[in-house]
């Protein structure tokens, strides 16, 4: 059997054997991806609902663990409407464009010093570039739903994620200059070295910005006006219903997955261990567990969407007018005015070594 | 054909198409969002010559900035088509004189014989380690450090010019002070008032 398929593999012309490992590679990030965002919804609702002392989710399969499965099965069955004078072609590559950005900026990130899909110079230009287009599909599904609810979400979305998408930016100029080059693995291995030199500390300015601000930019609780259900029903996605309405839940929980690890690799030292590495014993297993690998960034990851879902069962949703004034008038001039510390306290004075 | 050349063709096509219909699809918005696919397009072409600066730079800037505001102002605007092509006959002369002027210079320009390999001969290919974002940065602030800080200073003074002229305070529209909300206090808002109860009568 495995001289078979030896045989075979090696009987493919190289290019065909290049796409195929690209597309194994592809397919090896998407399907864990789908599976989390799919536990994502179900941690959401059992937490949330811990949080407001009650039990949550547990009626189908073993205390709840099938209720995604349930919720995928009933989303896929049920009929897609597309109102009337909406502009069908619009209507229905919205939720495609809202959903493909947020797997499209997988293929930069780096899992381990050695795991990726690519590994370019321009990877966090790449994300920059990346995170600005999800705002689209919400766009294009508010104006072309044909409806003054999905309407009045999508302009709401636009002008805050146009907002946040400044500071978002300006946090990571912050990043750049600390590690001196915008290849993400570069970028960790820059934090080498155990806790203290992670940015976590001396960009914890840039660290809070960059986290609120991806929490705005993912449209989730506190920064929900998007949606906003007490105000204009659902925004945007208002009318989209099955498939259509899951592709919108799906883009959200996948970007918000994607900004953990975003925070995760550029804040908080991605896949490596806090403890330095002299610390770590030489022992067979718990070496391996205490050094560095792809469990400590999933470890990070998994904290930093427990905030995003305790910040949604906390807070209660911002006025619009704060939003803006929060974005615009807190936000940027705080990144500023750090972009201006490092700069000067690598230049000017001996501290510089802090930022490094 | 080579695959490469058949990914530029693709692109180039694909980009010929977009900006065609950019002008002559008759909805502001699908115009927009078909510009859109155009500077997608144009990104891809700079790809394809290693400029993987400019390239995911005119995603980030025009796709991600430029464009969402653009598409934020158009879809508020309601426009009448009719009105707008009204004049389209009585237009058409003078903006096709326009148009072949300006085809007969570039076919001037282009056909003078100035181009072409046996002319300028093809630039040797990058390193495979080089990067075009490091190369940008040097040269900008090195060689053209005051040409740079120069344009800084313009943009600048626009962002403040366009502030300055669209800051109007209409005196009664009512403002919120976020400072004075925060700081207040219960005694500001609530007024216990002491009474005798009620007798009945």
């Amino acid at each position: 059997m495995t001289e078979f398929l030896l045989g075979t593999w090696n009987g493919l012309p190289a290019w065909s054997q290049g796409a195929l490992l690209d597309l194994a590679k592809i397919l090896a990030i998407v399907l864990p991806l789908i599976l989390a965002v799919a536990y994502l919804t179900f941690a959401e609702r059992k937490i949330i609902g811990y949080i407001q002392v009650r039990i949550g989710p547990n009626r189908v399969g073993p205390r709840g663990w099938l209720q995604p499965l349930a919720d995928a099965l009933k989303l896929i069955l049920k009929e897609i409407i597309v109102p009337a004078n909406a502009n069908k072609f619009l209507f229905v590559i919205a939720p495609l464009l809202a959903f493909a950005p947020a797997l499209v900026a997988w293929a930069v990130i780096p899992f381990t010093d050695t795991m990726w899909v690519t590994n370019i110079d321009a990877g966090l230009l790449f994300i920059l570039a990346l995170s600005s287009l999800g705002v689209y599909g919400v766009i294009v599904a508010g104006w072309a739903s044909n409806s003054k609810y999905a309407f009045l979400g999508a302009m709401r979305s636009a002008a805050q994620i146009v907002a946040y998408e400044i500071a978002m930016g300006f946090a990571l100029v912050g990043v750049l200059m600390a590690a001196g080059s915008l290849n993400l693995r570069e970028i960790v291995l820059h934090q080498q070295g155990g806790l203290h030199q992670w940015y976590l500390l001396p960009l914890l300015p840039l660290f809070l910005v960059y986290f609120i601000a991806g929490v705005a930019e993912t449209n989730r609780a506190p920064f929900d006006v998007a949606e906003g259900e007490s105000e204009i029903v659902a925004g945007f996605h208002v009318e989209y219903s099955g498939m259509t309405f899951a592709l919108f839940f799906l883009a959200e929980y996948a970007n918000m997955i994607l900004i953990s690890v975003l925070t995760a690799v550029m804040f908080l030292g991605g896949w490596l261990s806090p403890l330095p590495p002299q610390w770590v014993p030489e022992v067979p297993l718990l070496g391996a567990l205490l050094g560095g690998g792809v469990h400590w960034l999933l470890l990070k990851v998994s904290l930093l969407l427990f905030c995003f879902l305790w910040f949604r069962a906390t807070f209660p949703r911002y006025r619009y007018d704060q939003i803006m004034r929060l974005g615009w008038k807190v936000f940027i001039p705080v990144t500023l005015v750090w972009i201006g510390v490092i700069g000067g306290a690598t230049f000017l004075t001996p501290w510089g070594g802090v930022f490094h | 054909m080579e695959f490469k050349q058949f990914i530029f063709y693709f692109f180039a096509a694909v980009l010929v198409f977009a900006a065609t219909m950019v002008i002559t699809v008759k909805n502001p918005v699908k115009a927009a969002l078909f510009l859109v696919l155009a500077f997608f397009n144009a990104a891809g072409l700079w790809l394809l010559l290693q400029a993987e600066f400019l390239a995911i730079v005119l995603v980030l800037v025009y796709v991600g900035a430029v464009m969402v505001l653009f598409l934020f102002v158009v879809m508020m605007l309601d426009i009448n088509i009719a009105r707008l092509r009204e004049g389209f006959t009585r237009y058409l002369p003078l903006g096709g004189a326009v148009a072949v002027l300006l085809a007969a210079e570039m076919a001037l320009v282009l056909g003078s014989g100035r181009f072409g390999l046996e002319r300028v001969p093809e630039p040797a290919g990058l390193a495979a380690d080089a990067s075009n974002t490091r190369a940008l940065g040097r040269l900008l602030y090195t060689t053209y450090a005051y040409p740079f800080e120069l344009a800084a200073l313009v943009l600048l003074v626009a962002i403040i010019a366009a502030i300055v002229l669209t800051l109007r305070r209409r005196k009664d529209t009512k403002y919120q002070d976020p400072g004075r909300q925060v700081r207040v206090e219960r005694s500001e808002r609530v007024r216990l008032v002491k009474m005798p109860a009620e007798k009945k009568s």
